[in-house]
């Protein structure tokens, strides 16, 4: 009994925190942006194979170290940062001042263009991810089997959540990021270069999506252009859970989805994983739309 | 070229520091301010005066860069800055104290004071600006660590002012800085706006306050419906009749 709970909820936080940096990607962009970045699924999507094609390249599948992980992460990281920065540069930036619904229109189709290019460069057949992170076998305590894959993803997790709460909180770009969500023209009159402060946050954001996208490599091996879309969608519900905005809120709106996917699954009912997701996004938008740890907006000018 | 004969000599040099120029602001179809035109000297108070909504604040904006006039230009030290984006404005220590306490409410009242520094020549003057703005605000300097939304109306005006000043402003663009607050902090304010002037700052002051705001003002420039209507010095639409009754609500 107690074995089978610590064993779920070890997983619950394992998934929790792979949702969790992708939850950070679409808080922050939505915080200085206001926009629901559609194609932000899709750029973890690009991590995993950005990984896949870095491990084959540098042959780390056969050292299978920490340090070809942390390398691995790493390269996916920055690929994806520039990803991000282009996206934003591109797609998003040129409409800064238009209305809101061809923003959305935008990405939706720069999610559509990701997975498409996926499908085309990628193959659309899955992958196998390589094993660049090979633990020995199950740690073992008494009975209770844990797969030291998932301590390892989760502490990698805090340890990038911990450097973004550093970043935000602690740094002068944090701070302008924090005054660049708060009002744009408030902003720009501290001379703040509000343009560049929204690419830093993009790049930010996909970098994190694209360790997400290695993590989840490394645990569940197989890989496909379109599989930023449902873990893309958990982690907008998590955002919007934790009150779409907030950076800690996002995180526990993450840890909260995963965990209850888990025990969900392993007690009650194995086929809803995904129906939780949406059951909880419901919820939400019809009780506390601001999300459980959200304050309303402060309406723009 | 003086546009009005009330432009006279004020005593200070006259030298332009800044020159709006038959400025015209667009807010989609709605035309906010019409043909604009004054300009501002060195060291001296300009007080821009006017009821709601007659575009005192559409100005101020433009000359920040929050917004491109249509028509007209606006130069700053024979520079044209109407085309520049607002952080190149604020380099140009042109900083403003926006309307309506514009503060960072999400930001403590050090963070806030940072940000305004973010343009600020020189890094290594940091201490020594935040304990001049701590000396003129002490609220702010025992409330450095709190929320800004915390602040009462009248901290939350001195912090908007104080955080100007850490951008070492040339020109410093006040929006209202006595809207809403008790007549003893209104005064108060209005003490270190002159005080920060004597120690050599130019000011634009935006205020419907009219009669304190002439009172340390050098000159005005009064606004009705996005027109500009009358300017001069303070001395003369203190004692225009006319004047007082029509715009100084008398
Ligand atoms: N963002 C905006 N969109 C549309 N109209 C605006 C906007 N801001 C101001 N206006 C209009 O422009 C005019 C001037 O406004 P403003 O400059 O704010 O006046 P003041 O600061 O003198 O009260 C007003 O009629 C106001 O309704
Ligand atoms: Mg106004």
């Amino acid at each position: 009994m107690m074995l089978e709970f610590i064993q779920h909820l070890v997983n619950g936080l394992s998934l929790g925190s792979i949702y969790a940096l992708i939850a950070l990607g679409y808080t922050m962009v939505f915080g200085v942006l206001q926009l629901i970045n559609f194609a932000h699924g899709d750029v973890y999507m690009l991590g995993a194979y950005i990984g896949m094609y870095t491990a084959h390249f540098f042959q780390l599948g056969q050292n299978s170290s920490v340090l070809a992980l942390i390398f691995t992460i790493t390269v996916s990281m920055i690929t994806c940062a520039v990803v991000g920065f282009l996206i934003e540069k591109f797609a998003y930036r040129p409409l800064r001042k238009s209305p809101r619904i061809n923003v959305l229109i935008t990405a939706i189709g720069v999610s559509l263009f990701l997975e498409f290019s996926g499908q085309l460069l990628f193959g659309p057949d899955p992958k196998f991810f390589p094993q660049i992170f090979k633990p020995s076998g199950d740690w073992s305590i008494g009975e209770l089997k844990i797969n030291p894959l998932q301590i390892l993803v989760f502490f990698i997790s805090i340890i990038l959540m911990s450097v973004l709460q550093t970043i935000i909180f602690k740094t002068r770009l944090g701070r302008a990021m924090r005054a660049v969500s708060f009002n744009h023209d408030l902003a720009s009159l501290m001379g703040i270069p509000t343009h560049r402060i929204i690419s830093y946050t993009f790049m930010l954001g996909s970098g994190l999506a694209g360790a997400a996208g290695v993590l989840v490599g490394l645990t569940y091996p197989k890989i496909d252009p379109l599989m930023g879309t449902m873990p893309g969608l958990k982690a907008f519900v998590a955002a919007v859970l934790g009150g779409i905005g907030n950076i800690t809120g996002a995180v526990i709106g993450a840890m909260t989805l995963g965990l209850a996917e888990e025990f969900l699954v392993g007690y009650w009912a194995p086929t809803y994983r995904d129906a939780l997701a949406f059951g909880i996004l419901i919820l939400i938008l019809l009780f506390k739309p601001t999300g459980l740890f959200g304050v309303k907006q402060t309406e723009k000018v | 070229m003086n546009k009005s004969s009330g432009v006279q000599s004020t005593g200070l040099t006259q030298e332009k520091l800044l020159e709006v120029e038959k400025v015209s602001v667009y807010y989609g179809a709605i035309q906010a301010i019409r043909e604009i035109s004054f300009h501002i000297a060195q060291g001296e108070i300009v007080t821009l005066l006017g009821a709601n909504g007659a575009g005192k604040t559409t100005v101020l904006r433009a000359i920040s860069g929050l917004i491109k006039p249509s028509q007209g230009k606006i130069s700053y030290r024979n520079e044209i800055i109407s085309k520049l984006s607002p952080d190149q404005i604020v380099r140009r220590r042109i900083c403003q104290a926006p309307e309506g306490r514009g503060i960072f409410l999400n930001l403590s009242v050090f963070e806030n004071l940072d940000l305004g520094a973010w343009t600020a020549p020189d890094p290594k003057t940091f201490d020594k600006d935040l304990n001049q703005v701590f000396e003129l605000f002490p609220r702010l300097g025992e409330r450095q660590n709190q929320n800004a939304g915390t602040l009462s109306g009248g901290e939350q005006q001195m912090l908007a002012i104080g955080r100007a000043l850490m951008g070492h402003p040339e020109l410093l663009l006040l929006d209202e800085p006595s809207l809403g607050l008790a007549p003893q902090i209104i005064e108060k304010i209005f003490e270190i706006i002159q005080k920060i002037n004597c120690d050599g700052m130019t000011i634009l002051l935006v205020e419907q306050n009219a009669l304190q705001a002439l009172h340390i003002a050098h000159r005005g420039v009064v606004l009705e419906a996005g027109n500009l209507v009358t300017q001069g010095t303070a001395q003369m639409l203190l004692s225009t009749d006319e004047i007082r009754k029509a715009y100084l609500g008398e």
